[in-house]
């Protein structure tokens, strides 16, 4: 067995307890230090984890897969990583303590969610996804002095307890039934008929439900708005950004690798779900008065379309539709994560962040503003930005699988959300300032949303070279 | 040169000239603005002039890689009806910024966003690849809601009131929705032809079915009929026009309205012409409708945006009918209509700019005898208003001449009912001349200044246009003919 396939994750490790331990040695007024330090550091790792190009090995005996698939997701959510950190360094300084604890945690998720997306067996991709989940219920409640913060940690802790606990029933009956826990084992236990009883289905549709409480699909989707709103404002930006998309990311692999041949099972399931959390998401999402509660709903709405894409994973259309949800999967997480730093941006200049608070932004800040329109123009699917784009992809791989109604329904809903989007635009733009004085951002900040609108646009009107790199990482799935 | 992708790159290249222009420099701002509007005029005349009509069909053809998983390719070229709307975006976007020479505030965002627009119209005329046609298409939806909500102005009257906001909120919405349909129509296509491609010369040559056909067509001509403001989907039309500042209500009214009318052609009329066959005796009804209604509440308007909003209503229904007839002299027609009226409206929403930058209000009751004070401006006014009521010698009276024969020729009752709604525009066209503009002048009008020499210069193109066409049409109508013969003998199954 060959450890040296493991050096990124083993450094990644190494790095978080660094982190923790170099805190105690910091001053106070140096611990943005380590934000900067850990985000080169992450640099450093993703560039160094290069070597793994074009290795496919397994090790522990299929327990962790080397193969391009992870290594992309490795790549994405090391990149995610550094921009949640610089982004989150004005608003750790301002508002929370403990910035050390906090940065390790941001270090230790992002292992957790990269060994989520290599396993190639249940049990410890479910590991790692308490990994994960452990550290973001942390942060949910990292801002100790405020009631918001504290109550949102408790209901995610709850909330997520209790779906884990629904998760791990199913893959116990999954287990239960056809004796095996690794993916191409289950794959062909389905295959050989194994799979043809009340266990597996009853497992199936549980595992669908706590990864439905996972990525906030509605029925499930209870918890989110609620914590978006409370958690300080970097967290819910990764909540809503990385964590989701490294459960679709995992998701993928688990419905492609191991459960598609009993695609007729699970496919009316999912297609529920989609259609629900995309009308519902949009819906509710009109109502909200709070940013963050709104994106909440957005990105209950885009779960919804992602969902649209995994429905459409018949054999047939497997390839295309995995290289559509991937494609979508990046574009709303680079999407999000521009609003969301603009809204840490916009929150660490003014402490507010209810969407009548943005009136006059354009006045007061023209590049957050136009940043902020633009990301909201992607969310929303608007050329020439990624959103477009990979909407445009996504919903065309469900209508080639024959399901040009759903495709239509997440159409109809997308203009929903322009409707919202165009809602905060109105107050960014078209409103006059309540309050004087120009807003001055931060330097690494402007540099931050310089790059994501760069991307947003970018990937938007040229996305070849993106959609090549997806279709070769998701290709190893057929293999 | 690649002489299609130029046309985009400009408005785009002048767009990112601007965003690294500082704000503050309104002037180089406006200069740069009117560099770029002028460039892209030369290159729509250009675009014109090599435009081969004797060979018709699509010409000037360029292709790039994009998305080859799924089939999409950057696939541009032009035919002999995308050639008269290029030419027709070209001097409405070069008139439309000497308009907007007064904008002083937020200036550089207000042409960024005009500049997107424009971009966003000349793809979709210059698209092959579907992707592309629907890409274009929403870019040019997206700046509105801005260009309205921020630079745009409410309709304020005791009995009746209509906020900027409300006219841009409807008026995007009303676009999407149409986008909706255009989408899943698209999809629909692509899964149904199996050819892992959105090449439109890939797809015409697939037979889709009677039925699918059937089911599918009212989807691209509702979806690109809410732009090109089809009753009863048009009340978008006259509140967004009206609340947004002039310069867009030109290139609005005056170039995206045409984008529909161009869709149901590009798309709908090309992919299903047994579709298209069987659902136009509904559209010419919808399309009488359109002008009688329009000319009708054009009538009972009191603001005077409303009574040129509802007038390009109207109007367009003379290029819904035509298209409906699918005769060939009435699609001729109907292609004319849509860059006469482009024209035509373009320059009516101009001078109603200009009357209501000097008067601070658009209330026709209370103009009197504005001519002997803004002698120009109703001579402007006069020709476009002419036009507007098909005079001949302008270039209406061609268009609506060959609608009329081509609806004579297939529903000869629609064309009366037809020639009405042209009686009516004549009615409210020459009462609203004869109160605003002549008669004695009231003495609150006594300082009105006239239009500006900018202003000016960009009108009397536009009156240069309208004559031109109107005394001489042949040259247009040539590029014009060459490819509607083939269009409407593909979709009567001649071919």
């Amino acid at each position: 067995m060959n450890l040296t396939l493991l050096i990124p994750e083993f450094l990644l490790a190494g790095l978080g307890f660094l982190v923790l331990g170099a805190d105690l040695f910091l001053p106070r007024d140096k611990k943005h230090l380590l934000a900067y330090g850990s985000a080169a550091a992450l640099a450093a790792i993703a560039i160094s984890s290069l070597y793994l190009l074009g290795k496919q090995e397994s090790l522990f005996s299929g327990v962790v897969l080397i193969d391009g698939y992870s290594l992309f997701f490795k790549l994405f959510f090391l990149l995610l990583g550094i921009l949640v950190l610089l982004a989150s360094v004005d608003y750790v300084k301002a508002y929370l303590s403990y910035a050390g604890e906090f940065y390790g945690l941001i270090i230790f998720s992002v292992l957790a969610m990269i060994l989520m997306v290599a396993a190639g067996e249940l049990l410890s991709a479910y590991i790692a996804l308490e990994l994960l989940s452990f550290s973001l219920y942390v942060l949910a409640s990292y801002a100790r002095h405020d009631p918001k913060s504290n109550e949102a940690g408790v209901k995610y802790i709850l909330i997520g307890a209790f779906s884990t606990g629904i998760l791990l029933y199913g893959l116990s009956l999954i287990y239960g039934s056809i004796g095996t826990t690794f993916y191409h084992g289950i794959a062909q236990a389905i295959q050989a008929g194994k799979a043809a009883n009340p266990g597996f289905v009853a497992g199936l549709i549980l595992v669908i439900a706590g990864l439905g409480f996972k990525v906030a699909a509605v029925p499930f989707h209870m918890w989110a708005p609620d914590v978006y709103e409370g958690a300080p404002v970097p967290v819910t930006a990764y909540l809503s950004v990385a964590s989701k998309a490294a459960s679709f990311a995992w998701l993928l692999r688990l419905f492609v690798e191991a459960f598609s041949p009993a695609f007729q099972d699970w496919r009316p399931v999912i297609i529920a779900l989609a259609a629900l959390s995309m009308t519902v998401g949009n819906l509710v999402a009109i109502h909200q008065r709070n940013i963050k509660r709104l994106l909440a709903y957005s990105s209950i709405g885009q779960a919804g379309y992602i969902l649209t894409g995994i429905a459409a994973l018949s054999p047939l259309n497997a390839s295309f539709a995995s290289t559509a949800v991937i494609f979508h999967v990046i574009g709303y997480a680079i999407t999000n994560l521009t609003a969301f730093a603009c809204i840490i941006a916009y929150y660490n200049l003014t402490g507010k962040d209810e969407i009548p608070d943005y009136d006059g932004l354009a006045m007061r800040n023209p590049f957050i503003a136009f940043v902020l329109a633009i990301a909201l123009f992607s969310a929303a699917g608007l050329p020439i930005f990624v959103g477009f784009t990979t909407k445009f992809y996504l919903f065309t791989a469900a209508a080639k699988d024959g399901l040009l109604w759903l495709a239509a329904l997440a159409i109809v809903n997308s203009v929903i959300s322009l409707y919202y989007y165009l809602v905060v635009i109105r107050h960014v733009y078209i409103s006059s300032p309540k309050e004087e004085g120009r807003l001055h951002l931060p330097r690494v900040m402007s540099l931050e949303l310089g790059v994501l609108t760069s991307a947003i646009v970018l990937l938007g009107v040229y996305p070849g070279p993106l959609v090549r790199l997806i279709t070769a990482a998701t290709g190893v799935l057929f293999s | 040169m690649p002489l299609l992708f130029s046309l985009l790159a400009i408005p785009a290249v002048g767009v990112v000239v601007l965003l690294l222009t500082p704000g503050r420099m309104t002037a180089a701002v406006k200069w740069i603005s009117l560099a770029t509007a002028t460039a892209a005029l030369g290159l729509s005349l250009w675009v014109f002039f090599v435009y081969d009509k004797a060979a018709a069909g699509y010409q000037l053809e360029e292709t790039y890689q994009w998305l080859e998983g799924i089939g999409i390719s950057f696939h541009l070229a032009v035919d002999g009806i995308s050639v008269p709307m290029i030419l027709l975006t070209g001097i409405v976007m070069f008139t439309g910024v000497l308009m907007s020479w007064r904008v002083n505030n937020r200036t550089k965002d207000f042409f960024v966003l005009l500049l997107t627009l424009v971009s966003g119209v000349y793809g979709v005329f210059i698209s092959l690849d579907l992707f592309f046609l629907f890409f274009f298409y929403e870019l040019a939806v997206l700046p509105m809601y801005l260009l309205i909500g921020v630079w745009g102005s409410s309709s304020r009257f005791a009995t009746f009131t209509r906020t900027k906001e409300y006219g841009a909120m409807k008026l995007v919405l009303y676009l999407v929705a149409g986008s909706i349909l255009i989408w899943v129509a698209l999809l629909a296509v692509y899964a149904q032809a199996n050819l892992g491609t959105f090449d439109l010369l890939a797809l015409e040559k697939v037979n889709f079915g009677k039925e699918f056909q059937r089911l599918f067509f009212p989807l691209f001509l509702v979806g690109f009929g809410i732009l090109a403001g089809l009753w009863p989907f048009h009340t978008w039309s006259p509140d967004g026009h009206v609340a947004a500042p002039t310069a867009v209500s030109m290139l609005h009214a005056g170039v995206l309205m045409k984008l529909g009318a161009f869709g149901i052609l590009r798309v709908g009329m090309t992919l299903f012409p047994e579709g298209a066959r069987d659902w136009m005796p509904i559209l010419i009804v919808f399309g009488t409708i359109n002008v009688v209604y329009g000319a009708v509440a054009a009538m009972a308007q009191r603001d005077l945006k409303y009574v040129v909003g509802y007038s390009s209503v109207s109007h367009m229904g003379y290029v819904l009918m035509g298209f409906a007839t699918l005769h060939p002299l009435g699609v001729n027609g109907a292609v004319l209509q849509m860059f006469s009226h482009g024209i035509m409206t373009a320059l009516l929403f101009a001078l109603v700019g200009v009357v209501y930058d000097r008067a601070h209000t658009r209330d026709i009751t209370i103009f009197e005898g504005l001519a002997k004070r803004m002698g120009r401006t109703a001579a402007f006014f006069s020709v476009a208003g002419l036009t507007s009521l098909g005079l001949p010698g302008l270039s209406g009276f061609v268009a609506e001449f060959l609608v009329f024969v081509g609806t004579f020729q297939t529903y000869p009752l629609l064309g009366i009912l037809g020639i009405i709604g042209a009686a009516i525009t004549a009615v409210y066209i020459l009462r609203l001349l004869s109160k605003v503009f002549f008669g004695p002048l009231s003495p609150q009008w006594e300082r009105l200044p006239d239009a500006s020499r900018i202003e000016s210069f960009a009108m009397a193109v536009l009156v240069f246009m309208l004559v031109f066409v109107g005394i001489n049409p042949r040259p247009l109508m040539s590029v014009i003919d060459s490819s509607v013969i083939k269009l409407v003998q593909r979709v009567i199954g001649l071919t």
